[in-house]
């Protein structure tokens, strides 16, 4: 992955362009510390900070046509930029470097906007077209490459990152309280919005133009499930090989570099699928990274270890404490550029540090696979909750939430009345297009009880209605796991996994970080499969299992899958209380920025402090207002 | 401090992080209002051992006693009492 920035005007961009984009791509440096390059036109300006990977040589950016008329610059990688090279050159193109990035260039002659159908990837594009007077701004179809616009005054200003935005805004930046709204219901804002106001993302799967007729955004793909029940045919076993073929493809070409390629391994079973791959598949070495936890309830080494033994990789690991997340914490909000309500981002930051710090630029990482293959506890608690709204009297049919959260054996919560109350929410409507996802965000919402006054009637939108509003007309067609499915792509995957904790957290260490699991081919092979071949009884992934267990550990097959969570209160107050977290909470800080309410904040942290906070509304509380607090600090301050 | 003003104080303080006693009835139930979660059962349990000396059994770990104020009064008087 790369940063880039640039700079739209029709009426001209003005002399002193160079020094802008200086200072644009400058704020990128971390994504692309290799080298930078520029274009300076009269209506627009690109620049460029390169992370090489591929045609270490030749591939500095932008790159452009042969008269120079198609200026390009990207952050990303095409994967199958050789088969469509071959294409293009059979068609009678030529080419004058070897990089991925030409061949959008000749993309876009052969095809005009249509190009982008062709690419296997991830990628955020800037494409200058000066004969039309037409930026083209696009981004892969699941939101891997971050990609930021701004418009006003006839000029359009873009980036990878919004601090890139920034110094061209002409103005103070302020908060977007209804994106702030959002994040603290669906764990980010509802895409395009950011917390900035008047700042956007090119969603994922769309296609933005900016010529004289103004800015057009366009989705060129999305997440389609069969209507009536009419999914892919063929037995388990079958359909098991189907995927194993696609798998095997999808990291095969994910593995095309200039520089050595290495891959996460979690523990789990994703990560352990693609090692296996790599190792099975392909001549590379393996090597392989992880992070473990102090805390023993966070930590999976063991599982790494059974599959490191397995393999035969060199293999590197840290640990992360509480005091590492304390200390890093405050710095992984500037890369975020968001609140987050987990403290889970800062060891991923760290573990692409480690990364850095073994000379490897580039890791394959599992992320994916729960919502293409149907992993997440979500999907089988909604799967229950589906299943008690046909007889919401039962007794036996809420117990079965029991087999998803073991604590509730032992939790006075696993009395009927209380398992209605925390999950049946809606039981009485399980066709609703969010059913399952109703209890999470109830729980989410809870954060917003500490919204001061005045952020709580300056708020103009309910969140769960915009969603809805953004929502496929025929998504009430599709079966409840697909919607679930769905849901889940749209909001968590694509505004945090992928983005918080995921390529921010990647980039801030220059590391580029690739997801077999979201080629578009396994997205739509996946997408028409029975949903049982996804989520047998309550048996997860039962599909990837199957297809890939003969490569794997039965330990790691059999395993309970364990989500990934880093240790939130306690790093900030088990022991020392770092002097950021006393200041930013104190309560005349609380009150400056007046985006929460000052009594209710000293009450959460009384009840921290007195050891009485353990549940998740109070974590997610009050990472979600520390992280809120140095967001300002670092952004608005 | 008396059970009802004890109880409330901790309810009001540890789940609505607020003072303000008109903030909920002793009636109210906190499950209807969305004011404890199954974690939260958890601490509520935790309080009452630790500060009225009392042990929760299993089968008393229900909504009769523990989801309003009033219920919760009347479960530690009763528990007090017996």
């Amino acid at each position: 992955m790369c940063g880039l920035a640039g700079v739209v005007c029709a009426g001209g961009v003005g002399p002193d362009l160079p020094q802008r984009l200086n200072k644009m791509i400058a704020t990128l440096h971390h994504r692309g510390p290799d080298s930078t390059g520029f274009y300076h036109g009269d209506r627009a300006g690109l620049a460029h900070a390169r992370l090489s990977i591929i045609d270490l040589e030749g591939g500095a950016q932008p790159v452009h046509n042969r008269d120079g008329s198609v200026q390009v610059v990207f952050n990303g990688e095409i994967f199958n930029y050789i088969e469509l090279r071959q294409e293009l050159v059979a068609q009678g193109h030529r080419f004058y470097t070897h990089s991925d990035t030409e061949v959008i260039v000749q993309l876009y002659e052969r095809y005009g906007d249509q190009f982008v159908h062709h690419l296997n990837g991830q990628f955020a594009i800037a494409l200058w077209d000066e004969n039309k007077g037409k930026l083209i701004l696009c981004r892969d179809r699941v939101g891997i490459a971050p990609l930021y616009y701004s418009e006003a005054n006839g000029k359009l200003i873009f980036g990878s990152e919004i601090k890139s935005l920034l110094p061209e805004l002409g103005h103070k930046p302020t908060i977007n309280l209804n994106a702030l709204d959002q994040l603290m219901t669906f764990w980010a804002p509802l895409s395009p919005n950011t917390l900035f106001q008047g700042i956007y993302e090119i969603p994922p799967g769309y296609m933005a133009t900016y010529d004289l007729n103004g800015f057009k955004l366009t989705r060129y793909w999305d997440w389609q499930f069969p209507t009536h029940r009419d999914y892919q045919g063929g037995s388990d076993s079958e359909l098991a090989e189907q995927l194993h073929e696609l798998l095997i493809d999808a990291t095969r070409i994910r593995l095309r570099s200039d520089v050595p390629v290495g891959a996460y391994l979690s523990g789990g079973l994703d990560s352990s699928v693609l090692v296996a791959l790599i190792h099975h598949h392909s001549n590379a070495r393996l090597r392989t990274f992880s992070i473990g936890f102090d805390s023993k309830s966070h930590d999976e080494s063991d599982y790494q270890r059974l599959m490191i033994d397995q393999v035969g990789a060199e293999h590197s690991a840290i640990t992360c404490s509480e005091q590492d997340i304390a200390e890093n914490f405050y710095n992984t909000i500037w890369h975020t550029e968001a609140p987050i309500l987990r403290t889970a981002p800062v060891p991923m930051r760290l573990l692409s540090g480690l990364v850095r710090s073994q000379n490897y630029k580039v890791v394959l990482t599992g992320e994916g696979s729960d919502e293409v293959l149907g992993g997440y506890d979500i999907f089988k608690e909604a799967k229950i909750r589906q299943f008690w709204a046909r007889k919401p009297d039962s007794s036996f049919r809420p117990a079965l939430l029991k087999k998803l959260y073991p604590y509730l054996d032992i939790s006075p919560g696993r009395a009927q009345q209380y398992l209605k109350s925390f999950f049946g929410s809606d039981l009485d409507q399980p066709d609703l297009p969010y059913f399952s996802h109703t209890p999470r965000w109830t729980t989410t919402a809870k954060c917003k009880d500490f919204f001061s006054a005045s952020v709580k009637s300056a708020l103009s939108a309910n969140p769960i209605e915009l969603l809805e509003q953004s929502l496929p007309r025929d998504i009430t067609q599709w079966h409840a796991f697909n919607r679930a499915q769905y849901i889940e792509a749209k909001t968590l995957m694509a505004g945090y996994l992928l983005n918080s904790q995921g390529d921010r957290m990647l980039m801030s260490n220059s590391v580029e970080g690739r997801f077999p699991f979201l080629d578009h081919r396994v997205i739509e092979f996946a997408n028409k499969l029975p949903p049982k071949f996804k989520m047998k009884a309550l048996n997860e992934k039962y599909l990837l299992k199957k297809s890939m267990a003969k490569y794997l550990p039965d330990e790691i097959v059999a395993r309970h899958k364990q989500p990934y969570r880093a240790p939130d209160i306690p790093a900030f107050f088990a022991e020392q209380t770092p002097p950021y977290v006393e200041e930013l909470l104190s309560e005349s800080a609380i009150r400056a920025n007046d985006l929460f309410d000052a009594k209710r904040v000293s009450l959460l942290l009384k009840k921290i402090r007195l050891g009485r906070a353990i549940g998740y509304k109070d974590n997610m509380a009050l990472v979600g207002i520390l992280s809120t607090q140095i967001w300002h600090k670092q952004f608005l301050g | 401090m008396p059970t009802r003003e004890k109880l409330k104080n901790y309810i009001l303080e540890n789940y609505l992080f607020t003072d303000d006693q008109s903030a909920l009835n002793d009636s109210d139930s906190f499950m209807e209002q969305g004011i404890i979660d199954s974690t939260g059962i958890m601490e509520v349990v935790f309080f009452l051992e630790e500060e009225f000396d009392i042990q929760v059994q299993d089968e008393e770990m229900i909504p009769e006693n523990l989801d309003s104020i009033d219920n919760l009064v009347a479960f530690v008087e009763k528990r007090q009492a017996s």
